[in-house]
């Protein structure tokens, strides 16, 4: 029973297995080796005083970028405001309403926001926010400047296409069964769509929802016009604030051992966090009812 | 022998034609539906009996290309009227599909009262006592009262399918529209279906499309024979199965076609 060529068929298969092996090694390498150079450079920069205490001016050792984490937790919680209940909606939007021709458009439209570099949208928050007053009626709502809102409008606006085209996807994931059992017991479209065909799709919208996010709390450019950077705490939203990634730059590019230990650090706490947000809100959504598989 | 209605018809269908974009897929159907009988729509894949089930209750509208001419009464009332919210009728005409489909992030009790709780009922002394009823109803309280609040996906397809009935059920509706509700299931699981259907009748009338041409004879009184988007044929189920009227319909249920 053996083929012609066996040999060299399993040769192929060989060969081609190992290739996807190495090729998967690939892919897991870059992050064990980041997460291990972080933990070499970085670990010894980590203690009490780095998340409590702000910058020591220069020259003198210890202090910590408190300010920068508080920071980036406000600029992330700004940015979840904004980007999770239009990109939400708009995603409800595009799977459960809207016509194929329109559709087409808006998801071209959001693929193309979805490239947009960066510092773009930081120049377009700069242009809207920073450099005059946002004014209604003659009063002033947002004085310009620098500030906290601007970062966080910044990153929000960069979420709503990532989660508007996650979400549409994952709804359409949703089988039309469900939706046809919900509108044959007389439930409303709008009822089905949020206690059926969110609730089941729940699971992937937060995941959406927290790559988005992810993907946001690194981002430095766009930040560099808007939230700036703040070598003190923040007292109010309508202040330039200190972000990680703010924070890690201005380090990094300093002169100075220490702050470089400390860029490390910062670094090093800001891939934690991504990927602590990343399995903390997955485990306290996982579905009660799922199987594992 | 034929059995002629004892009450009026629950549902007229007058004349109706349904179109999908330019594709005619009903010509002008005139059909009464008795009341507290099974009625089978039974014909070969693609004569249009879904859609007519669906236009029952009007399910077909989700696709927005259909279109329909003619008219469906309920009791009298025209369903297709004007003022008529799908959602109203959809709460009087009951449907249960061929593939089951419980909601899978909710329990066994929480599938069945669903349609009550969206619907904006809250008393929980009702919904213990409909979701008991429903369950009975479906044959399925002995085998999952002690489990309501189990997962609903962690039933047997059989269990599943009984479950859908009894959340059609929950929201008491007059008609119950099933939709080849046992083609997905074993044999046994089949014949509790249709057991249970023969009991539903008591209360409810029943319209279900088959392909089991057996099972609309062992279940329905009433058989109607759908032909590429006409009513061939609609008599009594005895009738049509044993001295038909019509050639085609001879052919249809003695296998010679279809």
């Amino acid at each position: 029973m053996t083929a012609p060529n066996h040999n060299l068929r399993k040769f192929k298969n060989a060969f081609m297995q190992t290739l996807a092996c190495v090729c998967t090694v690939l892919v897991v390498l870059p992050l064990l080796l980041v997460f291990y150079h972080l933990l070499k450079e970085g670990f010894t920069a980590i203690n009490w005083a780095f998340f409590t205490q702000l910058p020591k001016p220069v020259g003198e050792t210890g202090g910590g970028m408190g300010n920068a984490i508080v920071g980036t937790f406000i600029l992330l919680a700004q940015a979840a405001l904004i980007g999770v209940p239009v990109g939400v909606l708009g995603g409800v939007y595009l799977s459960e309403y809207g016509g194929t021709k329109l559709n087409w458009w808006i998801r071209f439209a959001a693929d193309i926001l979805n490239g947009v570099p960066s510092i773009t949208w930081g120049i377009v928050v700069f242009a809207l926010l920073v450099v005059h007053n946002v004014t209604v009626f003659g009063q002033v709502l947002i004085p310009r400047g620098f500030s906290a809102l601007a970062g966080g409008l910044v990153l929000g606006l960069m979420m709503i296409p990532l989660v508007m085209r996650t979400t549409e996807e994952v709804l359409q994931l949703v089988p039309g069964g469900y939706r046809e059992a919900a509108f044959a017991l007389g439930i409303s479209k709008w009822r089905t769509i949020v206690q059926i065909v969110l609730r089941t799709a729940s699971k992937g919208i937060v995941t959406g929802v927290l790559l988005a996010l992810a993907r946001v709390a690194g981002e430095t450019a766009p930040l560099l016009f808007t939230a700036l950077g703040n070598r003190f705490w923040a007292h109010s939203l309508t202040e330039p604030i200190a972000a990680m990634p703010l924070q890690i730059f201005a380090y990094a590019i300093s002169p100075y051992d220490d702050w470089h230990r400390q860029a490390w650090a910062g670094a090093l706490v800001l891939l934690l966090l991504v990927l602590f947000l990343n399995a903390g809100v997955r485990f306290l959504t996982r579905d009660r009812f799922q199987r594992k598989g | 022998m034929a059995t002629t209605p004892k009450n009026p018809p629950a549902l007229t269908a007058r004349n109706l034609s349904i179109f999908f974009g330019a594709n005619q897929v009903l010509k002008k159907i005139s059909l009464d539906i008795a009341a507290k009988a099974v009625t089978a729509i039974i014909g070969p894949s693609g004569c249009g009996k879904s859609t007519f089930l669906r236009a029952l209750n009007r399910m077909h509208e989700l696709n927005p290309e259909a279109r329909l001419e003619g008219e469906i009464r309920l009791c009298g009332e025209d369903i297709y009227a004007s003022q008529v919210e799908p959602v109203i009728v959809r709460r009087r005409v009951g449907m249960v599909f061929q593939k089951s489909n419980p909601f899978p992030t909710m329990s066994i009790a929480e599938n069945v009262t669903v349609g009550l709780r969206l619907n904006g009922v809250r008393e929980r002394r009702l919904l213990a006592e409909r979701t008991e009823q429903s369950l009975q109803m479906a044959a399925l309280w002995d085998e999952v009262k002690d489990r309501l609040h189990a997962p609903a996906i962690s039933l047997s397809g059989g269990q599943q399918q009984r479950l859908c009935i009894a959340r059609a059920l929950a929201v008491q509706p007059e008609v119950l529209l099933m939709d080849e509700p046992a083609s997905a299931l074993d044999p046994l699981a089949t014949q509790k279906i249709e057991d249970l259907i023969i009991q539903l009748k008591r209360d409810y009338t029943i319209v279900i499309v088959t392909h089991n041409m057996q099972q609309a004879a062992r279940i329905s009184d009433f058989t109607a024979f759908f032909y590429l988007g006409e009513l061939v044929e609609f008599d009594a189920t005895t009738k049509i199965f044993t001295n038909p009227a019509k050639k085609q319909t001879e052919d249809y249920v003695t296998g010679r076609f279809g």
